[in-house]
């Protein structure tokens, strides 16, 4: 067999997709990696291909775990007892316990509480005045403030939780020492464990009061589950959203004629901000791979029982055979089934979350500052370098 | 007792939840959609679970004879 490429192919470039992604999908659609950590694995690149591994009970994401030879971009991979390394119906099992929770329905009841929180932020920026960072003033508080209040955790504790999770989610790159990264996963375990501690005396209808009614009254899942279930939804919740409306926000005051579009006619948020799901490569690299459970031809490679294969979501969402003109930004989409939130049962739990936060986000950030541009050359915003997720470091914006 | 299983199509979102966790009962159709493989069946919680999962709602689990919901509630 040949030997496996060198994957990430390359650091990330911004908000640019590497063009291999393109050349593979044309190609053969699979191409064999080697990731920096674990063994080889199958990289999927067209959209046919990536649903089916993400949608198709055949594809194991339990039996690529617990072995110590997962691929992936860092040096830890979720325990056996995390859900994203579950397949049905142990994953069903712990889906279940927080699914209500983040139902199309109950997440519409909340847009007036978000509201709130985005317009006091916003009244927050006016106040210390233009110039100011975007991630810090707005959007890593908005996101934060609100998978926090409804988790039941403290808002003062962010600033640590955040910075266990950069060290926990960082790539290689990053120069933290496998051991740092172990002690910082370890530690927002710890720190979930003891708020759950505090919820089981102070009983509350959160999501911490959730899981502790699951595993205590229901017997539903064990500790250290509820624990992992617990710092998933919180991480996810903080950090994921919050580079989004970074990375949304950059996108629009780059895009000038999009940012009108936009503010012409603001009932097209919403599509707005599937198209910037679409279109943004949110990741360093695919991770989560999928181990075939028997013999199953994918793109033009036989893949064998037992090898692994990795669901390039960025890539399917630029195949020219699905959406046309894929790599152009086009608000006007009839048909967007993109993969930006995923697919499957593991489908990102927050999406409706998320795309609630981000379109209000979005649209009252540009009511209130109608003259909201960049307050330097788009050259000059640095982005982050060795973490998981793509985004600017610091946004500075000006009106 | 025998559960009915409905879909709503026009809320489906293709999410692919109740297909991967239930696919003796769902697929997803061509156009992405929900497609029930079988409406009437044995009681059977593995689609009270889907319907349960599903983030739209768009599945309804009822008792056949009574009409009474199952799932979600």
């Amino acid at each position: 067999m040949v030997e496996p490429r060198k994957y990430p192919f390359s650091e990330p470039d911004r908000l640019n997709l590497d063009p291999a992604y393109g050349e593979v999908r044309a190609g053969e659609g699979l191409v064999r990696v080697q990731l920096p950590f674990g063994r080889p694995a199958w990289l999927a690149t067209r959209y046919e291909d990536v649903r089916l591994v993400l949608g198709d009970p055949r594809f194991s994401r339990a039996q690529a775990v617990g072995k110590g030879d997962e691929p992936s971009l860092i040096p830890f991979g979720p325990g056996p007892d995390t859900i994203v390394a579950m397949d049905p119906p142990e994953h069903t099992r712990l889906r279940r316990v927080v699914a209500k929770a983040f139902t199309m329905r109950r997440i519409d009841s909340l847009r007036p509480w978000v509201q709130k929180i985005v317009d006091d932020l916003l009244d927050d920026m006016e106040k210390h005045g233009s110039p100011i960072d975007l991630v810090e003033s707005f959007a890593r508080p908005q996101p934060g403030m609100t998978i926090f209040e409804l988790m039941g955790i403290p808002y003062e504790d962010r600033p640590k939780v955040q910075r266990w999770t950069d060290i926990a989610l960082s790539t290689l790159s990053a120069g933290y020492t496998r051991e740092e990264v172990l002690e910082a996963a370890a530690s927002i375990r710890a720190y979930l464990a003891d708020q759950i501690d505090i919820r089981r005396n102070d009983p509350k209808d959160d999501l911490l009061g959730v899981l502790v009614s699951a595993r205590d009254e229901q017997d539903r899942l064990t500790e250290q589950e509820m624990v992992n279930l617990g710092v998933a939804v919180v991480v996810t919740g903080n950090e994921t959203t919050a580079d989004q409306i970074t990375n949304f926000t950059y996108l629009l005051l780059t895009h000038p004629g999009h940012l009108q579009e936009l503010r012409d006619n603001p009932g097209l948020v919403p599509q707005a901000v599937e198209e910037m799901l679409r279109y943004t490569p949110l990741l360093a690299g695919t991770s989560f791979p999928r181990v075939a459970t028997e013999d199953i031809v994918l793109g033009d490679v036989l893949v064998k029982a037992g090898d692994a294969v990795l669901p390039s979501m960025m890539s399917a969402n630029r195949d020219e055979s699905v959406f046309a003109n894929p790599d152009v930004l086009d608000f006007h989409r009839e048909d967007n089934p993109h993969l930006g939130t995923g697919h499957g049962v593991h489908r990102c739990l927050g999406a409706q979350l998320a795309k609630m936060e981000l379109e209000i986000a979005l649209s009252s950030l540009l009511k209130r500052f109608p003259e909201l541009r960049l307050a330097t050359s788009a050259q000059e915003v640095v982005f982050r370098k060795g973490t998981l997720q793509r985004a600017p470091q610091e946004l500075l914006i000006a009106w | 007792m025998v559960w009915r299983i409905e879909a709503d199509r026009q809320v489906c979102l293709g999410t692919g939840m109740c297909a991967g966790s239930a696919p003796d009962y769902f697929e997803l159709d061509e156009t992405g959609r929900v497609r029930v493989v079988r409406d009437d069946i044995e009681p059977d919680e593995v689609v009270t679970d889907a319907a349960s999962l599903c983030p739209v709602e768009a599945i309804r689990v009822r008792e056949a004879a009574s009409g009474k919901t199952l799932a979600p509630l």
